[in-house]
């Protein structure tokens, strides 16, 4: 910020104006506060010097931009790798395709960026430094808001912006008559009488720029607190849920928990939520229309024929909000209603899930019947009778050509292609497996046999070589969904909010002074400095000072002589 | 009117903006090359200029307001420079028809759609498109920097007319995870910030050149041969006012991206479960937003201010366009609706 030329009372009208970081302002050993220290005076503050040395570096406004540009670079993996929290299978794809470079990254958290240790490094090292650059200040500001402006330099020709006009009349009055019209537009305003018997008015405005300042950086740490706190003790979970299912608000009904680091089972709250009808409608392009699930839900310890009437339509964009959980629509498809007769006339009746694999909703799943073909008249367990089905739902299939992909998500006229296979299934052996498809390793063992395959349309029948059939009986829809509590939201909310304010305020208000100096011998004038902004403050001020000059009584004799003249602007109001 | 008919409107009203938009742009560009603050008035005026020109720009860099005509304003205008105005008052006429085409052409395939007309990427870059023409006015309003106008109506041409071609898609209805009030404020807001730091990005461009230019001078170079890039930095304002309109539009761009992004955490809160998961357009939002938030406070840091600063806003506009072209593309996630 250029001014003219610096002396030593346009300096004391400066200080403390200043909002940028004391670094920018002031020599780097002022800043710390305890003054200048002289290395050498003791064995006590030389060990202490070098720790002072390093914080003072740390807070300073260089390191500060630093840490930001890190922080920016530092997340650019985070969208060029696959990540973990956002899409695991993404990650053991990487690891397949690169299998030299993977294990490599992942030891340099390249598929967790924003949860390893040198990301949160950064940030944190950011608010340390946030807060040792914010103590101070606020320190400073609490001092200069009681505090009353400084004195009127004794130049005040030299300050960037100055005006003088002749006045005639008692200097205290006309100050005092100034110092209305400063407080009349919410001016800071303190008189004093000089030696010389001048009287001086000296003006702040804009304590609210540091304010915003102060509050928008204090609102980030309450920010990075809410995230803590959420990441603390929140936790979420999902669930998949085929139409007539419920599931209960325990860690052994979803599919996958999360909970926070600091976050017992105990804390899940008790509900449960049963989902009844789910609809989609799509364009003719295909195009999803609208998700809407009709579900039931009861809270507390009680059964869904207690609280009939608790219904709710969840729809993307409108989660169920239950105490202490929210229950969010992620997804939704195809489940087939599959029936299985096995060679001693045992049904299997089953829906299961099949997940969607593109836009038209051409999905895939396995039914996988570890009990079938079971003599019922045996106690003995015969495995290589077991039976499992793999394939693919589609909900329109293709009226000709090979059934491989749906053309249209909705269930315009269903199919199913399934292989059949015999054997061993492998789900015997304890080894918790996706129930989205069978054990490969079992097929490529031999173990489970293909028993062909075959194309299904509703209420068709697959009579399989032994004697038992499968029939596809119809389809239900599924929805899945997240379900989870954080309990830093309303801070970081509120946080938000602050930041916000602050931002505003500490960008658009500008802290300014004004000083009028009346003298005796009937000279008024003014002086003004901004540190931001000085365009718009010399507008300001050519109109504060105008207004001044307006309600002072004017030098008679300079009247007289602005009678002579009417060009001259001090007759103009 | 029909469905139809109103999405053909507002794909013609979008070739007459793209049209006169271009129109904008040689008018400003005529009179950037012969106005009297262009290129032959310099030419003209450079000789004998020259030596004020040295001691000028080696003297501490005062917080003069905006003089366009730099250091080498011409005694007498050149005779070119009544006309070359003309053209550059045309500009200004062509890049307000433009603009009005361009709203028409929103509020039509609004209409067309039923929806709000920011709901793809087609969409939100055209939104952006206005919102900086805007912006551009209102400067060039304020400030007497309408000759620099081409370099606004260059970017703005190059981004509409790459929306229109390979962006476009037909008007439609939304996917049902944009159904939501939240996409009024927070896609719009988001909008209009790139529209607001596009302008900032061009003006830190130009105040980059006129500041090296001014550098290269004080070093003792020839005023005409600076050296590649700078050679157009004395045709362009003085660097203090080009800095501080700079710092004005990053001001005022800042606030509404953070509203924004906010906004955005809000709606990701409702509709995917949480407010922030680091969905890669997410991740680079934050990534625009801490280095603008660097340029703000470099801005205030000694050693930072001026060119460094200003390169580091440059830097801003350039994870925006990340944000908007290699995301949306080469990255899947969340926020996949360009519609493509």
């Amino acid at each position: 910020m250029a001014t003219v030329t610096p002396s030593e009372e346009q300096e004391a009208a400066v200080t403390g104006l200043a909002t940028a970081p004391a670094d920018a302002n002031e020599p780097e050993d002022r800043r710390a506060g305890g003054g200048p220290r002289r290395p050498g005076d003791s064995a006590w503050s030389r060990a202490a010097e070098a720790p002072r040395r390093w914080w003072r570096q740390l807070t300073s406004m260089r390191t500060a931009l630093v840490l930001l540009f890190l922080l920016a670079l530092a997340a650019v993996p985070g969208s060029t790798f696959p990540q973990r929290s956002l899409n695991q299978a993404k990650v053991e794809e990487y690891f397949t395709q690169h299998p030299d470079l993977a294990p490599f990254l992942d030891k340099l958290s390249a598929f967790d960026v924003f949860a390893s240790p040198w990301f949160a490094a950064i940030y944190l090292l950011l608010f340390v430094s946030l807060v040792g650059c914010l103590v101070p200040r606020i320190r400073v500001h609490g001092r200069a808001l009681v505090k009353r402006p400084p004195a009127a330099p004794r130049h005040l020709d030299r300050l960037p912006l100055s005006s003088s006009a002749p006045v005639a009349g008692d200097p205290a009055a006309i100050a005092n008559t100034a110092r209305g019209v400063l407080r009349r537009g919410r001016w800071r305003t303190v008189v004093r009488t000089e030696a010389s018997g001048a009287v001086t008015v000296s003006a702040e405005k804009g304590y609210l720029r540091e304010t915003g300042n102060l509050a928008f950086h204090l609102a980030l740490v309450g920010l990075l607190v809410g995230i803590a706190s959420g990441s603390l003790w929140g936790w979420k979970a999902s669930v998949l849920v085929v139409e007539g299912n419920a599931f209960c608000d325990t860690v052994q009904a979803y599919d996958s928990f999360t909970p926070g680091t600091r976050m017992r089972d105990a804390a899940l709250p008790s509900f449960c939520v049963q989902l009844d009808d789910f609809r989609a409608t799509y364009l003719e392009s295909g195009q999803p229309e609208n998700f809407s699930a009709k579900v039931k839900y009861v809270q507390g310890d009680r059964a869904f024929t207690e609280d009939p009437d608790a219904g709710y339509d969840l729809r993307v964009n409108h989660p169920l909000r239950l105490n202490g959980a929210n229950v969010y629509l992620i997804n939704h498809g195809y489940a087939p209603m599959l029936k299985y007769t096995d060679r001693y006339g045992t049904v299997f009746e089953e829906s299961p899930a099949f997940l969607p694999q593109d836009s038209q909703l051409t999905s895939e799943g396995a039914f996988v019947l570890p009990d079938a073909n079971q003599n019922p008249k045996s106690t003995t367990r015969t495995a290589d009778v077991q039976m499992a089905f793999t394939g693919f739902f589609l909900p329109t299939a293709p009226p000709s050509g090979p059934p491989i992909r749906s053309i249209y998500p909705a269930a315009d006229d269903p199919a199913v292609t399934l292989v059949g296979y015999r054997g061993d299934t492998g789900l015997n052996s304890g080894i918790p497996r996706s129930v989205y498809s069978i054990d490969q390793n079992q097929v490529d063992s031999g173990a489970l046999k293909s028993v062909g395959s075959k194309k299904l349309s509703v209420g068709e029948v697959w009579t399989l070589d032994d004697g038992s059939s499968l029939q596809f009986v119809g389809y239900k829809e599924f929805m899945t969904v997240q379900v989870g509590h954080d309990p830093g939201e309303k801070v970081v909310l509120i946080a938000a909010a602050f930041m916000l304010v602050g931002l505003v305020t500490s960008l658009t208000v500008r802290r300014r002074r004004l000083f009028v100096r009346v003298t005796p011998d009937g000279e008024l004038t003014a002086g003004g400095l901004a540190r931001t902004d000085p365009d718009r403050y010399a507008e300001e001020f050519r109109r504060i000072v105008d207004r001044i000059e307006d309600t002072v009584p004017p030098d008679p004799k300079q009247s007289e002589l602005a009678g002579e003249e009417p060009a001259s602007t001090e007759g103009a109001s | 009117m029909t469905d139809a008919q109103l999405a053909d409107l507002s794909n013609t009203l979008l070739v007459v903006a793209i049209v006169t938009y271009t129109l904008a742009m040689f008018g400003y560009a005529i009179e950037f090359a012969f106005g009297r603050k262009g290129v032959v008035a310099a030419r003209a005026a450079a000789p004998a200029q020259r030596k004020r020109v040295l001691v000028g720009a080696g003297g501490p860099a005062q917080d003069v307001p905006v003089s366009p005509a730099g250091p080498v304003a011409p005694s007498e205008p050149a005779p070119t420079a009544g006309r070359a105005a003309w053209f550059g008052r045309f500009g200004v006429l062509a890049a307000v028809v433009g603009a009005l085409a361009q709203l028409g052409c929103l509020t039509a395939r609004g209409l067309a759609a039923g929806r709000v007309p920011w709901g793809n990427m087609y969409e939100f870059v055209s939104v952006a498109c206005v919102v900086g023409t805007i912006t551009w006015l209102v400067v060039s309003a304020r400030r007497p920097v309408r000759y620099l106008g081409m370099f606004v109506m260059l970017p703005v041409v190059l981004l509409l007319g790459l929306a229109g071609t390979v962006l476009y898609v037909d008007a439609g209805p939304l996917m049902p995870a944009l159904n939501s009030y939240w996409l009024w404020i927070h896609v719009s807001t988001a909008s209009i910030s790139v529209g607001i730091f596009l302008i900032g990005g061009v003006l830190s461009v130009l105040y980059l050149l006129r500041e090296g230019y001014d550098r290269r001078i004080a070093a003792g170079r020839p005023a005409n041969a600076p050296g590649f890039p700078f050679g157009v930095g004395r045709h362009l304002p003085a660097a203090a006012g080009l800095e501080r309109m700079t710092f004005r539009l990053h001001a005022f761009g800042f606030p509404i991206w953070t509203f924004a992004i906010i906004c955005g955490a809000i709606w990701a809160e409702a509709a995917w479960s949480r407010y922030w998961g680091w969905d890669p357009k997410e991740t680079w939002a934050f990534i625009s937003w801490v280095v603008y938030a660097a340029y703000l406070h470099a801005r205030a840091t000694t050693g930072w201010r001026g060119p460094r600063a200003a390169g580091i806003a440059v830097l801003g506009f350039v994870t925006m366009m990340i944000n908007l072209y290699v995301i949306n593309f080469a990255v899947s996630g969340l926020h996949s609706y360009s519609g493509l």
